[in-house]
């Protein structure tokens, strides 16, 4: 087969070059500039920098206060993309079924999605109000003392809510247009074949789905990692000491409250290995297991 | 196994769109009906309706002696092939085929034999544990014969299964349905737009128009006792010629073809002529000027015009025949007389009455 070229060499590069700079300056730059300080122990002043080899690492690994953390990221993690991904299933299998004023019913639902986290953290802090919150008043009438930034566990149900909340529409969209896309002839003959509504949701829809689902359960582990950022930023700012953290918000406060600079870049080196592993699974994963025409 | 019986089932879909019209018939136990009709004619919502997928908004459907207007697909014990296979993508041919199976409480065993036998009677034993995507177009739609066949329901439903098919392999897929269906004996609808398949699958067939149906019927009766210029000019390839005529003083005349019939009909007619029924003859009544020699191998057609009506006549091989004029006579006994304005047929069958001994003859 002919392929088709350019003229000169010379174009294709430079009509790459916007692309290329782009990345080159807002992601490998600092990556690079990461791993560097990572190695170094920075002074608190910027008045210089001193090379300490793995040391940043190794203090990493016997801080209890940075196993805390990563202990409560997992936990976190875990819980908001388990359930942002179930509520979104459920609600796009019933909005699925709707059929009169199913636009403006997806519609509502995609809202949310159009709301920016450090916005949605505010809202939290509205409904999770020491003494006003609707939300604790609510909690207050089955006694429960809500306590947000005060209560340790508090505040972490305030995060994994609100970072639930703001993650639900867009897995809410892919499910939905994955549930659409199953031949409808498949669901009639699964309706001939079984007359258990679960059993055909269990047996047929959801294998179907599992290639939006697996693809959704990378984003949202990505999601819950780094970019609930804005949310924890929000409903914890000022008083981060004994409240929790997940690991980005711990890089953040070490480095740029703490001035650790050495630390915070050897921390956020360890998150930057942890997106390549997931990168690299879910290739190998999509390549292998989850196929279908 | 069950008779089938519709009722005055009806269809109207929510927008007003009346998809059916009141249809009524009954199909007899074992025997392999098919609905044909060419697209939007209802044939497929009725199937869809006998199935379950689809509600009916009036009528009673009863399978065997139970109404089912109501039941889930589930219930129904039927079974269906699809156009696109609907194949389950994930399942291997083996689970797709057990799948109906075993959501009925069927004993493992038992699904194992019946599947295995399914996959003999099928040729598919060797494939068994593929999936669908690894299958051809045949194969897969041998999958979903299979998973028809397991059940052993009261009836199969075929929602046009061969029109994803190419044409050889539709061929041969057509036989071995039918082939298949007198075997197990079951009741079978079938849809299709094909009117080859309908006139050689169907023990009797229903042709459907704009949600009504037009005629019921063994392939034999449809062809040659056409109810409707519709039907004589959906089924049939090529279709009947359908001219121009006239009725007068017990005469019907188109060009100059004059045959006495004892009728008071008068007036404009329209006249149905099979192209096989068109004999070249040098003393024929008919002029025709031919236009075009279609080349078929085992017959060849010719396409021209009579008095200004076009015309298609069947020849067999072995007649020779150049461009040109030509004369033509018919063969009588086998013309169809329709109202020139419903399309609805007039002569009520062969009632020409012509003399017995004059039935054989030319004109």
């Amino acid at each position: 087969m002919k392929r088709a070229g350019f003229a000169s060499r010379w174009l294709p590069i430079l009509l790459l070059v916007p692309q290329l700079s782009i990345i080159l300056v807002f992601f490998y730059w600092p990556a690079a500039y990461a791993v560097k300080s990572s190695f170094y122990l920075q002074d608190p002043f910027g008045f210089g920098q001193t090379f300490v080899g793995l040391e940043n690492y190794s203090s990493l690994a016997d801080s209890a206060e940075y196993l805390r953390v990563t202990n409560f990221t997992v936990v976190f993690t875990v819980l908001v993309t388990f359930f942002s991904l179930a509520l979104a299933l459920l609600l796009a299998v019933k909005a699925d079924k709707v059929i009169r004023g199913a636009k403006s019913y997806r519609t509502l639902l995609m809202w949310v999605y159009a709301v920016a986290p450090p916005v949605a953290g505010y809202m939290g802090l509205i409904l999770f109000n020491q003494r006003w919150g609707p939300l604790t008043e609510l909690f207050g009438m089955f006694g429960w003392e809500f306590n947000l930034r005060a209560d340790y566990f508090d505040t972490a149900f305030a995060m994994v809510v609100v970072s639930v909340w703001k993650q639900v529409p867009v897995n809410f969209i892919f499910f939905l247009s994955g549930l659409q896309s199953i031949p409808k002839s498949v669901r009639e003959a699964a309706l001939i074949d079984n007359r258990s509504a679960s059993g055909r949701f269990w047996d047929v829809t959801f294998p179907l789905l599992a290639p939006t689902g697996f693809f959704l359960l990378i984003i949202n582990i990505t999601y819950a990692l780094f970019d609930t950022f804005g949310v924890i930023d929000t409903l914890v700012k000022g008083e981060p000491a004994n409240n929790p953290m997940t690991l980005v918000y711990k890089v953040y406060i070490d480095g740029f409250r703490g001035n650790d600079l050495g630390g915070s870049s050897a921390q956020s080196v360890v998150l930057m290995l942890l997106v390549l592993a997931l990168t690299v699974f879910q290739f190998r994963m999509v390549e292998k297991r989850i196929h279908y025409t | 196994m069950a008779q089938v019986t519709l009722d005055s089932v009806r269809k109207i879909y929510p927008n007003g769109v009346e998809a059916v019209t009141p249809a009524s018939f009954q199909i007899k136990d074992g025997e392999f009906v098919v609905l044909v009709g060419p697209s939007g004619c209802g044939k497929s919502t009725l199937l869809r309706m006998i199935a379950g997928l689809e509600d009916i908004t009036e009528g009673a459907l009863s399978i065997g002696d139970n109404v089912v207007n109501t039941l889930d697909p589930a219930d129904r014990d039927i079974a269906m092939v699809f156009q696109n296979y609907a194949l389950y993508p994930h399942m291997t041919v083996r689970k797709n085929i057990a799948y109906g199976l075993k959501n009925r409480k069927t004993p493992k065993d038992v699904i194992a034999q019946k599947v295995d036998e399914a996959a003999k009677m099928l040729n598919l034993t060797e494939y068994l544990d593929r999936k669908p995507a690894q299958l051809s177009g045949g194969q897969r739609q041998r999958v979903a014969m299979g998973r028809a066949i397991v059940r052993d329901p009261a009836l199969f439903l075929f929602d046009e299964p061969l029109s994803n098919l190419d044409a050889k392999l539709r061929n041969q897929m057509r036989i071995e349905i039918k082939a298949l269906q007198r075997r197990l004996g079951v009741t079978s609808i079938y849809v299709t737009h094909d009117q080859v398949e309908a006139m050689t699958m169907a023990d009797r067939i229903i042709v459907l128009n704009g949600g009504r149906i037009e005629q019921i019927g063994t392939p034999s009766d449809i062809y040659h006792n056409p109810a409707s210029t519709f039907v004589a000019s959906f089924m049939g390839a090529p279709p009947m010629n359908l001219v121009a005529a006239e009725m007068q003083d017990g005469i019907l005349s188109f060009a100059g073809l004059e045959l006495p019939l004892a009728s008071s009909m008068r007036g404009p007619v329209t006249l149905g002529l099979r192209p096989e029924d068109l004999i070249i003859d040098s003393h024929g009544p008919l002029a025709m000027e031919v236009e075009l020699i279609e080349e078929l191998g085992a017959h060849r057609l010719l396409h021209g015009q009579v008095n200004g009506q076009r015309l298609t006549v069947h020849l067999a091989k072995e007649e020779q025949v150049a461009l040109g004029p030509l004369h033509l006579s018919c063969r009588v006994q086998n013309l169809c007389l329709f109202h020139p304005e419903t399309g609805a047929r007039m002569d009520g069958g062969f009632a020409f009455n012509l003399a017995q001994d004059r039935m054989e003859e030319r004109v």
